[in-house]
């Protein structure tokens, strides 16, 4: 029963290029310049996927981008796998695999079918109001809509495609290279503009461009000759780019849009390789053309989404320009005079067309004429009441209209077909437009909406600014196009224009039917499966705003964003609310216009590029020597170092030991550092710190605090003398650049008066720190001219020195409160500093640690770390750091919130430190911590900041916020867990060397 | 996304920059003169305003300064440009 449906020969397809392809396993043939939707067609296969929530069969709708039903999967289980591709749009090429997508098990027998019996339970708002009660077995029901609603298969191999971001600049964009934007290109491109004309198909000239009939003609040539002609001479300006296969996702503020540029797509898999697939294009245009075109509306009527029920339109375009008839017995039905523009195609290709069903009693026009010249029979004021057929549509049954349209009269009579082409008129596509923030109005005498208020230098052009016949387009196009380029003149005035089309439409939103509402059904949204039913129901229900009953329907949220039914369900809203159209307003549209690949979006950022990190110079020996990285910002910072057979828990005992035993070795060069010169720097660092500076002498090192203006820790570090007026701040590593954005902030709004100077230095140097009661002897090994002695060079002091001639600075200042220095070198000397510091340490056991034994270390010794010890909500006096806050000065940022109301509160969160009853029992951070577990509520008194085992201590250590915590050192506490309680009691955050002994051991 | 006319480097794409929260916002000179309350509209009052706002922003990956912008917040059109210390221009 295999059926060509092929008919006279296209000039856009190559009928000498034979192509087979897959559809759900069976291989077909099409030809060159045939798209997935039209290839099907030509084999007589109408039925490609079944609906979201009722599981009917439906067939291709459209012929174009809008496309509801067809939506396919394409090479299923494979890297390249894609779901919710328009089968209208894909072009099919030499290997292609398509599969339906809504429907399980199979196209033909789906086992959801079964809710079209059950369609009377189904209504609006149905899952809601079902599957989210109890809410404990959406779990369960959920496995079941997805697995049989079909939303397609994410691929789950890694895409081997390529994808690329590229910004284009343009003084003139156009969207959309039907006859409207090929005009305003020629235009804008012969004055001068550099321009771009973007379109979404494979073709340029729109529907123009297939519309081979005498009754649409330009200067006494056919339309689609004479636009011919005009396409040949743009191909030749020079400033014009045009872009094919590309479809313009956003329309955002200030004239930025993103389009997709697809290059591989419509070649064989084997071509694809090392090609970019798609691009997306950032366009930052001066001025825009919208010119969209406009979308044929359907009719809603009962049973309306039978495979075989097509735009009029669609039809015509199959004919036209794939040479594909979509039946053999073909009806079309209309309210308005392009239904014949499509019946006269048809004829002309040797299609027969049956009959025309026409809402419309009184009307008469050139193209009806010619049509019943042609022994087509047209059923005037007649409408269709319901369709027939399962799989496929069988027939058609007719009433005929009363004169308000609001209700069937007469006879039914039923007509035989298999192929029913619907127009309900045209909407213009003024998708973009909306998402660029314009602003439309309603025109009633064709009930469309257009562009109104524009947001930004831009137009819109042709149908879908509502000019939608020649005489319209040729009459308003010059006009606008010489105000919005300012120029004198353009090519098109004085052209003779032949148009056979007569506007008049008979527009019924919602048609009768001779049974209630209740038993029919009309859809509005194919995609979603919403009928005029559910919004009737939803407007019953006491919903009113348009956003409401969109959400509550589901219309217009499918991956079409209902470009077909939207304007039905506003029109079915407001005859139903009683209520004008244009005050309903309309839903938005949001970006993308078509769906857009992942790849697409992300482009080049893929793999080690999604998001790249910074490395230190001894990054590579850390690598080698078997680190564990954590990410710190975007820093990769040592974690630990693990030797054989050890965890981590292992690992950081054992590094931990080592540093407090011998000594410890850490790469500290991601720490921020912040270069400060000026006359004023003193002065600066007084007002950023809570502590005093200006008597900080040159060569010496302070630890500072930095507070936000509401009095909350920001950030710390050591900040050191270089000279009069220099210093080097250090920041935590992830706070670097913030705090630079912060310092700088003061400097240029609120003390521009100050003379410093601050840069960056985090990336010129590399620091590493060597700790522990052996550092001296290391240390001054490496650098053995330097005198080291407690006299010379104390704990918080600064040197300058030279390793083999390079400079560096040394300090000696400590972050685990043991003997510590940090040599500073310029960063390409990193490593080798390193290096060397390991091989004269190696007979003291020197011991690299990662940032884990770190942060122990510190631990023990009570010191917080910004950001895990506080949370923005931490004053110095919360952190028991009253000694950094110095009294005497007049101002420094944050002190005035330190005595508000709020922040002098006793029974704040402030730090403490914790031990277990039982020592080996370590918290974990996060934990609450409450003092009655009895009752009720039970009162949270805050949390374990940071937790440890020590090694060197032998014993269990954390650190907490507890409110009040201050005063309640010794006081027992209780750490709930999921099956134990843990006691603790309140301890002094310093665990470990009260007296600072270490320091200058 | 907006263009923002720098005026240091000229019109740039607004991902070059980061807003920082409304302008003329002085930092009192002797906070510790001024009362709880009046501490609280320094640091914690804010407008936020549909139509036009005096903000400011900062040119986070460019020059690294600061200045003033006049928005309009119901559509982002941006009325005047204008350096820090500078006087607010009448839009
Ligand atoms: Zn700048």
């Amino acid at each position: 029963m295999k059926k060509n449906l092929r008919v006279k020969t296209s000039n856009f397809i190559d009928e000498t290029y034979k192509i087979s392809f897959k559809f759900n396993g069976k291989t077909y043939y099409g030809y060159k310049g045939d798209t997935l939707a039209s290839a099907l067609l030509a084999n007589d296969i109408h039925l490609v996927g079944r609906s979201f929530k009722y599981h009917r069969p439906r067939g291709i709708m459209t012929a174009g981008s809008e496309e509801p039903n067809a939506i396919v999967q394409l090479h299923n289980d494979t890297s390249r796998t894609e779901p919710n591709v328009r089968a209208t749009e894909i072009e099919i090429y030499e290997g292609l695999e398509a599969s339906s997508q809504n429907c399980w098990p199979s196209v033909n027998f789906d086992i959801g079918g079964i809710n079209n019996l059950l369609s009377p339970i189904l209504p609006a708002g149905f899952y809601y109001k079902t599957f989210m009660w109890p809410a404990s077995f959406w779990e369960k029901y959920e496995y079941f809509i997805r697995k049989s609603a079909g939303l397609g298969k994410s691929p789950t191999k890694p895409d081997p495609d390529i994808y690329e971001h590229k910004y284009i600049h343009c003084d003139v964009l156009i969207i959309g290279a039907g006859i409207s934007g090929i005009m305003a290109a020629k235009i804008s491109a012969k004055n001068g503009f550099k321009t771009l004309l973007i379109d979404e198909k494979p073709y340029l000239g729109g529907s123009t461009i297939y519309q081979n009939t005498e009754n649409f003609k330009i200067n006494n040539q056919t339309s689609s000759s004479w636009l011919n002609k005009e396409i040949n001479e743009i191909k030749k300006i020079k400033n014009l780019e045009i872009k094919i296969r590309t479809s313009v996702a956003a329309f955002h503020g200030y004239n930025f849009l993103l389009a997709r540029e697809s290059l591989t797509d419509h070649l064989p898999l084997e071509q694809r390789d090392n090609k970019t697939r798609h691009r997306l294009l950032k366009i930052r245009a001066k001025k825009v053309i919208t010119a969209t075109g406009s979308l044929e509306r359907p009719l809603i009527f009962d049973n309306n989404d039978r495979p075989g029920i097509l735009l009029s339109s669609a039809i015509e375009k199959y004919s036209n320009l794939y040479g594909v008839a979509c039946g053999e017995e073909n009806i079309l039905f209309t309210n308005n005079d392009t239904a014949y523009e499509a019946a006269i195609s048809l004829f002309q290709k040797g299609i027969n067309v049956k009959a025309i069903i026409d809402n419309r009693e009184e009307v008469d026009s050139k193209l009806i004429k010619e049509t019943e010249k042609n022994n087509i029979q047209i059923y005037r004021g007649y409408t269709v009441v319901n369709t027939s057929g399962y799989k496929r549509i069988n027939g058609i049954s007719i009433m005929q209209l009363s004169k308000d349209g609001q209700k069937v009269i007469g006879p039914k009579k039923s007509i035989s077909c298999d192929c029913l082409g619907i127009s309900g008129g045209w909407t213009p596509a003024v998708h973009l437009f909306t998402q660029s923030g314009g602003k439309l109005k309603f025109r009633d005498e064709d009930q469309v909406f257009i562009p109104d208020k524009y947001p930004s230098d831009q137009i819109s052009l042709g149908s879908c600014n509502g000019d939608f016949t020649l005489d319209e387009i040729f009459l308003s196009i010059p006009k606008k196009l010489k105000d919005f380029l300012n120029i004198k003149k353009t090519d098109y005035e004085n052209l003779e224009i032949y148009s056979s089309f007569n506007k008049s439409k008979r527009n019924i939103w919602l048609l009768p039917s001779d049974k209630i509402i209740g038993k029919t059904k009309p859809f509005v949204d194919y995609q979603n499966d919403a009928t005029a039913k559910d919004i009737k129901l939803a407007l019953r229900e006491g919903f009113r705003s348009i956003e409401h009953v969109k959400r509550y329907t589901t219309t217009g949220m499918g991956t079409d964003q209902g470009k077909l039914g939207n304007m039905h369900a506003l029109g079915i809203i407001s005859e139903t609310a009683d209520s004008k159209m244009g005050e309903l307003g309309t839903t938005t549209f949001r970006p993308p216009y078509t769906p857009l690949t992942f790849g697409t979006i992300v482009g080049r950022n893929v793999g080690e590029y999604f998001d790249v990190f910074r490395k230190t110079p001894i990054h590579d020996w850390h690598v080698k020597n078997k680190a564990e990285f954590e990410n710190v910002g975007q820093w990769k910072r040592a974690w630990y170092y693990r030797k054989d057979g050890e965890n981590m828990h292992d690992a950081v005992q054992r590094e931990s030991k080592a540093a407090r035993d011998s000594a410890g070795i850490l790469d500290a060069s991601t720490l921020g550092k912040i270069d400060i010169q000026g006359t004023d720097a003193s002065e600066f660092l007084n007002r950023v710190y809570t502590n005093a500076w200006s008597k900080l002498a040159i060569g010496k090192c302070r630890y500072g605090l930095m507070l936000n203006e509401d009095g909350m820790v920001y950030d710390d570090g050591v900040t050191t003398r270089l000279g009069e007026n220099h210093y080097i701040m250090t920041t935590t590593t992830g706070g670097a650049a913030s705090v630079l954005g912060k310092l700088e902030d003061y400097l240029q709004t609120e003390w521009p008066e100050l003379d410093v100077y601050l840069t960056s230095v985090t990336d010129h140097y590399a620091t590493v720190s060597v700790c522990g009661p052996n550092s001296k002897k290391i240390v001054s090994q490496v650098i053995p001219e330097l005198d080291f002695s407690d006299e010379s060079f104390p704990h918080m002091s600064f040197k300058n020195a030279k390793i083999d001639k390079i400079k560096c600075r040394v300090m000696r200042i400590s972050f685990t409160g043991e003997h510590s220095y940090e040599i500073n070198i310029q960063a390409n000397y990193g490593k080798s500093v390193w290096e060397k510091c390991m091989k004269v340490g190696k007979e003291f056991n020197i011991t690299p640690y990662g940032t884990e034994t770190m942060h122990l270390l510190r631990a023990e010794k009570g010191f917080i770390i910004v950001g895990q010890d506080t949370d923005a909500t931490m004053t110095p006096i919360d952190l028991q750091m009253d000694w950094i806050v110095s009294k005497k000065k007049y101002d420094f940022i944050g002190k005035r919130s330190l005595y508000r109301s709020d922040t002098i509160r006793d029974d704040r969160k402030q730090l403490v430190g914790l031990l277990t009853e039982n020592p080996d029992e370590v918290l974990e951070e996060g934990s609450q911590i409450v003092a009655d577990i009895k009752k009720s509520p039970v009162e949270m008194l805050g949390h374990v900041t940071s937790s440890y085992y020590s090694p060197n201590l032998k014993k269990s250590i954390a650190l907490g916020v507890v409110r009040g915590g201050k005063n309640m050192m010794g006081q027992k506490l209780i750490i709930p867990m999921e099956n134990k309680q843990i006691n603790v009691t309140v301890a002094d955050p310093v665990f470990l060397d009260k007296e600072n002994k270490r320091l200058n051991a | 996304m907006f263009v923002i006319n720098c005026p240091y480097c000229g019109e740039r794409e607004q991902s070059e920059f980061k807003a920082g929260g409304e302008a003329h916002i002085v930092r009192p000179k002797q906070p510790t003169e001024l009362s709880d309350d009046e501490w609280a509209e320094y640091l914690f009052m804010r407008k936020n305003i549909k139509g036009i706002q005096f903000e400011r922003w900062i040119h986070t990956h460019g020059c690294r300064k600061w200045f003033n912008v006049v928005r309009d917040t119901s559509n982002d059109k941006i009325k005047a440009v204008y350096k820090m210390g500078e006087e607010p221009p009448t839009v």
